[in-house]
């Protein structure tokens, strides 16, 4: 079947979809989107979570037929998804109808996606949003499998509490392993994204 | 084989596992369609392909139609149990019903004496619109897997799965629930004490969806426990429901994980209940006597009817049903005597 949704603000379409076929399959096998990683696929690990209409959802917990229609940011889109919010004061789903062709991210530049720079310069020259830049920062990436999930899972925690408790943050992310084990530098990193948001950096 | 990784959602309970089912917690790629890159050109895909159809009524009347005429096919809403499934090749319905579209399940009102709660309203909604009305259901939703599952799975899931091990169910027990249940023959209200009938089995008829579940609303203290080893992401090895009926002067349990199906600890709940009444508990607002609460919960652990797996051994179970009985008693008796604002649960 063929799937016609919005992804990161433009519209793709997606054919020869299996219908028992995951979001999370799609987004990475059938428009080249692999920044959503594949780990548990039971929804057990928050490596795949991306928004759904705005909410965060376990991508491979989504049926592809599901998403007929609707609009889903993954972490290729993030950046630009976080300036559009900053811009229009705090929505950035396009639910607020100012969504239009010329904004989001295209698949070719999303597919083309990398942290440039070397060393502890990840990051240099391309454009983050403020939590990537702030993961960056507090060093809260080790292996890197599970930075995806987080990143779109504190996001869209931080645009529901500008400035979270560590309880807040703690449950926002509770969904989502790191199997390095690297939760304090996670905690720090998302402690510095609510400290730069609320001081208008 | 039994699974670790099952959550509160309860999608593969232990108790219903076969022998020869695979495990859930072993490492690498669970299936080959990942490992299968030209997809679409193989003759394993144009296999599956030709299995399954993705039913997407635009209505409930549509949704019935749909089911009356494939009543095999499975409901899908958030997922968060049928995705599983399919991802791990447990499961290849004929037909997916997806229920995404129809509005109505996404919607709950609040009467003047029940919630009528439509089959999909995330638990996240309920965690934070029907605190009130539903408190035991609204601690219940908040012990769910994590919030991207508690964004995506309903109370309609639970019931559907009917897993013993569902984070609804000790709550709809204590609260007192019923499940409106509709064909294309017509609806009807299936009581909650009526509506588990085996592991994973429910009173549903082959052509029948869950509309909604419509539940009384609190009128007295009701708490909320959980065991796991975690407070998140996590299926219970054992949950406890209690809710005090103050207007009838009754307290009603709901056990989950501890047997084939959601029970109610009946027996506990009579001997409470006379208790209660003999010493005019409910007028003078004193102290449960110790020796009449700790019968209460031996008599909850009785009602038990568990198995020993990987998550706990049937006696563990026992024993914990037995502590959060006497405890989630404490909690809520408490707070019927206004002496303690205890309000939260603890999982």
């Amino acid at each position: 079947m063929r799937v016609t949704f919005t992804v990161n603000g433009r519209p793709q379409e997606a054919d020869d979809v299996w219908e028992g076929e995951s979001l999370l399959y799609v987004l990475r096998e059938r428009l080249g989107l692999p920044g959503s990683k594949n780990a548990c696929e039971q929804g057990e690990c928050g490596s795949c979570t991306v928004r759904l209409d705005g909410v965060p959802v376990c991508a491979c917990l989504v049926a592809a037929g599901q998403v007929e229609g609707r609009d889903v940011v993954t972490v290729e889109g993030l950046a630009d998804f976080a300036k559009q919010r900053a811009e229009h004061g705090g929505c950035a789903s396009g639910a607020c109808g100012t969504a239009d062709a010329a904004e989001g991210t295209p698949l070719d530049e999303a597919r083309r996606w990398a942290a440039r720079g070397t060393d502890s310069q990840a990051g240099e020259g391309t454009e983050l949003s403020p939590i990537q830049q702030a993961f960056i920062d507090a060093g809260a990436v080790q292996c890197g499998f599970c930075t995806p999930g987080l990143l779109v899972a504190a996001d869209e925690m931080l645009e529901r509490h500008p400035n979270p408790t560590d309880a807040d943050i703690r449950e926002a992310l509770s969904g989502n392993l790191c199997r390095c084990t690297g939760y304090e530098k996670i905690m720090d990193a998302v402690r510095l994204a609510a400290a730069r948001q609320s001081e208008g950096v | 084989m039994v699974s670790v990784t099952d959550r509160g959602g309860g999608e593969r309970c232990v108790l219903a596992s076969t022998p020869h089912e695979q495990p859930m917690n072993e490492p690498g790629p669970p299936h080959t369609i990942w490992l299968k890159r030209n997809h679409s050109e193989t003759t394993e895909t144009k296999k599956r392909a030709g299995q399954m159809d993705f039913l997407r009524p635009a209505s409930w009347e549509e949704a019935l139609a749909a089911k009356a005429e494939h009543p095999t096919a499975v409901p899908i809403a958030g997922g968060t149990d049928v995705m599983v499934e399919i991802n791990f090749d447990h499961r290849r319905p004929e037909y997916l019903l997806d229920l995404n579209r129809v509005g109505d399940l996404y919607e709950w009102e609040v009467g003047e004496e029940t919630v009528r709660l439509g089959a999909s309203v995330p638990y996240t909604r309920i965690m934070e619109h029907l605190r009130p009305e539903l408190p035991g259901l609204a601690l219940a939703s908040h012990t769910v897997a994590s919030p991207q599952i508690r964004n995506r799975g309903g109370v309609g899931g639970n019931l559907g799965t009917a897993s013993p091990a569902g984070d609804a169910h000790p709550a709809l027990l204590a609260a007192g629930a019923r499940v409106e249940a509709e064909s294309v023959r017509g609806s009807r209200l299936i009581p909650i004490d009526d509506f588990y009938t085996g592991v994973k089995r429910n009173a549903l008829a082959p052509d029948e969806l869950i509309r909604a579940v419509h539940i009384d609303k609190a009128d007295g203290p009701q708490q909320y426990s959980k065991v796991g080893t975690r407070n998140a992401m996590v299926i219970a090895v054992c949950a406890f429901g209690l809710a005090l009926h103050p207007t009838t002067r009754t307290v009603r349990t709901g056990i989950g994980s501890a047997a084939p199906t959601p029970v109610r600890a009946r027996a506990a709940e009579e001997f409470l209940n006379a208790e209660l009444d003999e010493g005019g508990f409910w007028d003078n607002g004193r102290i449960i006597t110790p020796s009449v609460a700790k019968q209460f919960a031996e008599l909850c652990s009785a009602a038990c009817n568990p198995i020993d797996d990987v998550r706990g051994t049937a006696s563990y179970r026992r024993h914990a049903v037995g502590v959060m009985a006497r405890r989630t008693l404490m909690w809520t008796w408490e707070s019927y005597r206004g002496t303690a604002a205890r309000t939260e649960g603890v999982a």
